[in-house]
């Protein structure tokens, strides 16, 4: 079972091939916003770099959402494209539940936090048993207040991670009452390997979908949506 | 001169460059065997225009069920395809690159050539598909929504812009003055309709010209005439006859297009005219051009309806005579959303 995941939801572009034994090749970039341009050609080239025919892949597995809109598109359609040509399924992966794994085998209690713009972050909780993921709190797009009280309120030992850190770490000082400290730069933000390795036991589990099917998890209404319902609520 | 094969050359084309998600199988670029487009209209609508954020989702949503329901329709499988063909600019930039990936992915994964192609080229190349003699030279109007270009096809893939809009495409003309007289969106069809009730002589609305360019558009001044006339009227409390307004409105835009268009085939001496674009639709336009040319002794072009709206077939015609003079997209194909004509 060999699993190909692309991964470009946020400034993380890359990809791996995964199988239940190991991590054949990672390519991963943490650079520019040029996904378009550098998702395909890193496949490429770990395809070629690692001998393994395209024909050899049994699912696309794509980090399924929440993130940059643009960028969970260009990777969906990547995984559309492939899942179209080669008809194999797509395992869409929740992009905090795969920041998440990153940190599999934590004692701690795990908090992704990836900058969703507008004083929002696109975050949940998890814990571990050995390699079991617990997701305490799915991922949602809350002010980053909203999640530090959930960890506050479970007193437990917290690592943070994503995109976020950088972002809310002045307010994760203030306002976190708990022990707490922050992942290592090599695991602390998008992996395609993480990503390919959760998206293996996703597919233990049959959830897996159509290249057809596939849907980006956006967690957000277009602005045009919002302002809109908005408009509507005031009159109404 | 291109070269034409001895064997058939089966073109897959995709095209998500605004609010139509569509994939078309083409033969030989002339042959249609599949064309298939959906249309998202009904989800911009209520805002009075394209949404750029709402096209990418549905773009990202329909592109799989188009072109496999494209390649069912053809009788064809992926591996008979030759080539994959796809819009790569100009466009909104999130649509485009739903396309361009799916696009990429695809052609990879099925090892096949990629051709990037110009959307305004995919217009233009339409009217190869009804006109099986047709041949460079000769002379194009492209009208759209987002284009207004008069285009003088030297050879296949080859383009000289005789005139442009300095502010308004056409169609964007068309939109703001039905909204305007309360009509809708989208704008070139409601017009249309509407000014088949009205007199296109009732009101003299004024031609624009733009000085030392005679080829060149503008027509927001014409844009801003219908909105002051109908400002006046209401001032007034005088009532203002829609189909009036839209039939004299749509008599300005269409007398200047076809003036340019005779315009330029006398000076760069063409007897082969065609229209291209979603405004090519419009019956006053084809109506207009069709007798204009008629008196002149040319021969007139437009492709069906169907073709003149945004669509695949018309990528996959395009694709076909780009295929043929070697034009490839590499793996870092990016969407260019300010595409130039005859730029790649």
């Amino acid at each position: 079972m060999k699993v190909l995941a692309i991964e470009s939801s946020g400034l993380v572009a890359g990809a791996a091939i995964v199988t239940p034994e190991k991590v054949i090749g990672e390519y991963s970039t943490n650079f520019k916003k040029t996904h378009s341009q550098t998702l395909l050609p890193m496949v490429d080239a770990l395809l070629k770099m690692t001998g393994t025919p395209i024909e050899d892949i049994d699912a696309a597995a794509v980090s399924g959402g929440p993130g940059s809109f643009t960028g969970l598109r260009i990777g969906s359609a990547t995984a559309k494209g492939f899942a179209l040509a080669l008809g194999i399924p797509i395992v869409s992966v929740p992009t905090v539940d795969s920041i998440a794994y990153n940190l599999c085998g934590s004692p701690y209690l795990v908090c992704p936090l990836m900058d969703a713009r507008r004083n929002q972050t696109y975050t949940g909780l998890y814990t571990f048993k050995g390699q079991d993921m617990t997701c305490l709190s799915p991922q949602k797009a809350v002010p980053v207040e909203d999640i530090i009280a959930e960890i506050n309120a479970m007193g437990r030992e917290t690592v943070f991670l994503g995109d976020g850190v950088p972002v809310f770490r002045d307010v994760i000082e203030e306002k976190v009452k708990v022990p707490h400290f922050y992942a290592p730069v090599h695991l602390g933000v998008q992996r395609p390997a993480s990503l390919g390795a959760l998206a293996l036991r996703y597919l233990d589990q049959g959830r897996i979908v159509s290249g057809g099917d596939h849907m980006p998890v956006y967690l957000r209404p277009s602005q045009a949506e919002r302002v809109r319902a908005q408009a509507k609520g005031q009159k109404a | 001169m291109i070269e034409v094969p001895d064997r058939d050359i089966k073109i897959l084309a995709i095209e998500s460059s605004c609010d139509e998600t569509a994939a078309a199988v083409v033969r030989n670029g002339r042959e249609v065997l599949s064309n298939i487009i959906y249309s998202q209209i009904k989800f911009h609508e209520v805002y009075g225009g394209v949404v750029p954020e709402i096209a990418s989702r549905k773009h990202i949503e329909k592109i799989n069920p188009v072109i496999e329901a494209a390649l069912k329709e053809s009788g064809l499988q992926l591996a008979d395809i030759d080539a994959v063909a796809v819009t790569y600019g100009p466009g909104l930039v999130g649509a485009l690159l739903v396309g361009v990936s799916e696009a990429k992915a695809l052609a990879y994964a099925a090892h096949k050539p990629l051709v990037p192609v110009h959307h305004i080229e995919g217009h233009i190349s339409a009217n190869y598909i009804e006109n099986k003699d047709l041949e460079p030279p000769f002379l194009c109007m492209v009208v759209s929504g987002g284009h207004t270009h008069l285009v003088m096809v030297d050879d296949y893939g080859k383009y000289t812009i005789l005139g442009r809009t300095h502010d308004d495409a056409a169609g964007e003309a068309f939109d703001k003055v039905a909204r305007a007289i309360g009509l809708g969106y989208p704008g070139g069809p409601k017009i249309d309709k509407k000014a088949k009730e009205g007199d296109p002589d009732a009101i003299e609305f004024p031609r624009a010209h733009v000085k030392g360019a005679p080829l060149d558009f503008s027509f927001s001044g014409l844009k801003s005439a219908v909105l002051n006339y109908l400002n006046a009227k209401r001032m007034k409390n005088e009532a203002v006859n829609e189909a009036d307004v839209a039939a004299s409105f749509q008599k300005a835009v269409v007398s200047v297009i076809v003036d340019h268009t005779m315009e330029a085939a006398k000076t760069y001496h063409v007897k082969k005219v065609a229209l291209a674009g979603g405004v090519a639709s419009n019956s006053a336009l084809r109506s207009a051009m069709e007798e204009a040319c008629k008196r002149r002794g040319y021969s007139f072009y437009r492709p069906s309806p169907i073709l003149c709206t945004d669509n695949a077939a018309m990528i996959g015609a395009a694709g076909y005579y780009d295929y043929l003079r070697g034009i490839r997209a590499g793996l870092d194909l990016n969407a260019v959303p300010n595409l130039k004509l005859g730029e790649r």
